[in-house]
């Protein structure tokens, strides 16, 4: 090999560069680069703060136990802030310049949508691990939170036994909670209900009284509310400030996966229904030790919620698809992927579904009680049909789309 | 008729929450002229403030009507004499130093208490109208603002203080040729549009969750308000309250929240096509 004069000061000129920016950086090849990307700051930062912390936590773990195929697993970690223009600029980032080998990250739908193309033109395996809205068709995309068919399907006829047939619905002015509010509707209608009223709000709106008044107005048995974020936290506060809490139950597909019944009052959060793949108060072994080993790393356990045990089932999922594939090779952890694999996490067994990329796990009817979220009834490893019933990857590999339902 | 009632009530309860969230910036941007970005940051702050007192086990309406007020009050004394005073006059430089103001706030804050979301919960109980639960708050928000009002205008109006300070905000050269210190003037004025911020945040506080970028979903509406309202400082701030407020009541009942937001955006644009210089600069001329 010749080195010409260029080659040489522009090899000498990037590594002093490298040496003096990123003095811990290890040489190509010694280490596995996993991506992530999650709001660590900003008004979601209630969500993406506790998952970042699972993703360092379950990264140090597999370190702790030798790494994957003997190697480090280094993290590039990056906080959009909230803002959904820092994803493409940061997707880009990891992809194109870190060449990381995995990422796992994003937390709203708006976000997921944001990236998941640059993920899938540059080859870069992704992870999203939060409970969604479903259908997303992506062979280059793992999912394992749960989606409407997991969650909504259960919630909706268990809260409507409890209350009646008159439902409202009030959700986030986003993706997420446009789908969701069409999944909730095609739910109640299968189970004898009508939806008498339906509110979209922006993600920064904060004052929920006149909503409160018209909701009285269509006089609903049941208010179920898919919002997002710290402002539409405002709701339930204003809802029990109203005094609406005893009068009209209300049920959430989103309350709670950021901790939010931490937040408020047990006057104010008491009784409302909800269903998750986790709670703080699952009482396994798995989870027990997990909550243990989370106090062991940051102080105390209660920051673990919903969306942080996701994220850290996720890594889990992946690091066991490189340990069964031998290699970072796309296809060959894909593979190992879509053979059925399963891992166990602190919310119990959580299986890759090979035709979607969706997860198959458990998921509890639950009511928030004292802060804590009560199991009312657990229901073992749900598919996720919705998605099953319109996306088929082993039959269809090259499919991109986000099927949406009709109804 | 109930509904009617309730109807009401909410129209009254956002019209008094605009003319809350917009009180102190009329002081300071009204009347001071000084662009305060970090205004919706007073207000946050004013929120912590009343959370902390009441953790603390200070009962909560002292926390909201004096404690919180004070504090930020004081804070924005340091900011005053530190930055602010500096910049009189200098229109674009205050908007660039008080908004880096507020992102040191939003980073203070967060480092304090942490970026998650906290709260406390109303202190007065929801009460019945006919078949319709009403939030009994909102009739507490609006009796504040009720005080806010009359307090500001006997101030301004009735006492020698109020006076020259007015004086001195018009004509600062001839207060000081009549042997007034605009320097101190400045200074105390600031302190009570601060300690206005500070009052309407801590109004506000039991029934939002609070987290350190809260500030920024008031900072828009407070700006329109005040500068719809045109010159006169308490009858502008009344009137363009009045006008948003009900005007997005009036859209989010009849379609969607969201439409009264909009309805709200573009009826100040019209508002300040046809009266550039805010409504009190045609109507109730010459009023305070």
């Amino acid at each position: 090999m010749t080195v010409n004069r260029r080659t040489f000061l522009g090899g000498t000129a990037a590594l002093t560069a490298t040496a003096a920016f990123l003095p811990t950086v290890t040489l190509a090849g010694d280490t596995i680069k996993l991506g992530s990307i999650l709001d660590t700051s900003g008004v979601f930062d209630a969500y993406g703060k506790p998952m970042d912390m699972a993703m360092r936590l379950a990264v140090s773990e597999i370190n702790a136990a030798g790494g994957l195929l003997g190697k480090q697993v280094e993290v590039k970690a990056y906080d959009t802030q909230s803002d959904m223009a820092l994803y493409s600029q940061y997707g880009q980032q990891l992809t194109r310049q870190d060449e990381v080998d995995v990422v796992h990250g994003g937390i709203l739908s708006a976000s997921r949508e944001a990236i998941r193309q640059t993920m899938r033109k540059t080859n870069t395996p992704y992870f999203y691990n939060v409970l969604y809205e479903g259908g997303v068709c992506d062979r280059n995309i793992f999912i394992n939170g749960v989606t409407p068919a997991q969650q909504v399907e259960a919630l909706v006829p268990y809260a409507m036994g409890k209350s009646g047939k008159k439902v409202y619905v009030l959700a986030a002015d986003y993706n997420y909670g446009q789908i969701m509010a069409r999944w909730i509707e095609k739910f109640v209608k299968e189970n004898g209900g009508e939806i008498v009223g339906l509110d979209f709000f922006p993600l920064d709106v904060a004052d929920f009284g006149s909503t409160i008044a018209k909701i009285q107005t269509a006089a609903p048995d049941l208010v179920i509310a898919p919002l997002v974020g710290g402002a539409h936290l405002s709701f339930f506060r204003q809802w029990a400030a109203a005094g609406m809490k005893d009068r009209i139950p209300l049920a959430s597909t989103t309350m709670g996966v950021g901790n939010e019944h931490k937040v408020l009052t047990p006057e104010e959060g008491n009784g409302i229904m909800v269903a998750y793949n986790y709670s703080q108060e699952l009482d396994t072994p798995a989870n027990n030790a997990f909550k243990e080993r989370w106090a062991a790393a940051y102080g105390d356990s209660n920051s673990i919620h919903e969306l942080a045990v996701s994220n850290y089932q996720g890594v889990l999922t992946w690091a066991e698809g490189v340990r069964q594939a031998g290699s970072l090779d796309r296809e060959a952890l894909f593979t190992a992927l879509e053979s059925g694999l399963s891992i166990d996490g602190p919310a119990g067994k959580v299986t890759v579904d090979p035709k979607t990329h969706h997860a198959i796990l458990d998921v509890h009817l639950m009511e928030i009680e004292n802060q804590g979220m009560k199991v009312i009834e657990t229901l073992p490893q749900r598919q996720p049909v919705d998605t099953q019933s319109v996306c088929d990857l082993s039959a269809n590999p090259d499919d991109n789309t986000q099927y949406e339902i009709d109804i | 008729m109930d509904l009617g009632f309730v109807i009401l009530v909410e129209m009254f309860y956002a019209v008094a929450s605009l003319i809350l969230i917009s009180a102190g910036l009329a002081v300071v941007f009204g009347m001071m002229k000084v662009i305060n970005l970090a205004h919706g940051e007073f207000m946050m702050m004013g929120g912590y403030a009343t959370i902390t007192a009441v953790n603390l086990g200070i009962n909560v309406f002292v926390a909201m009507l004096i404690i919180a007020p004070l504090i930020v009050g004081l804070i924005g004394l340091v900011v005053e004499r530190l930055v602010i005073r500096h910049l009189y006059g200098r229109l674009v430089d205050t908007m660039l130093a008080t908004w880096g103001l507020s992102l040191v706030f939003i980073g203070l804050v967060t480092m304090i208490f942490g970026n998650t979301t906290t709260g406390i919960s109303t202190p007065i109980k929801g009460f019945t109208v006919g078949s319709y639960q009403v939030n009994g708050y909102n009739f507490f928000i609006i009796l504040v603002v009720i005080a806010v009002l009359l307090l500001m205008l006997a101030v301004l109006k009735g006492t020698r203080a109020g006076l020259i300070a007015r004086g001195t905000m018009q004509r600062s050269d001839m207060a000081n040729a009549l042997g007034y210190s605009p320097d101190r003037i400045y200074m105390a004025t600031f302190f009570c549009g601060s300690a206005l911020s500070g009052l309407a945040g801590a109004v506000l506080a039991p029934l939002v969750g609070l987290v350190p970028t809260s500030g920024g979903a008031y900072i828009a509406k407070a700006f329109i308000t005040v500068i719809a309202g045109g010159p006169s400082l308490v009858t502008g701030l009344f009137a363009s309250g009045t006008f948003f407020g009900a005007l997005s009541q009036f859209f989010t009942f009849a379609i969607s929240p969201v439409i009264g937001e909009v309805a709200l955006l573009i009826g100040a644009v019209f508002l300040l096509r046809l009266l550039p210089q805010g409504i009190t600069s045609k109507f109730f001329k010459g009023k305070l």
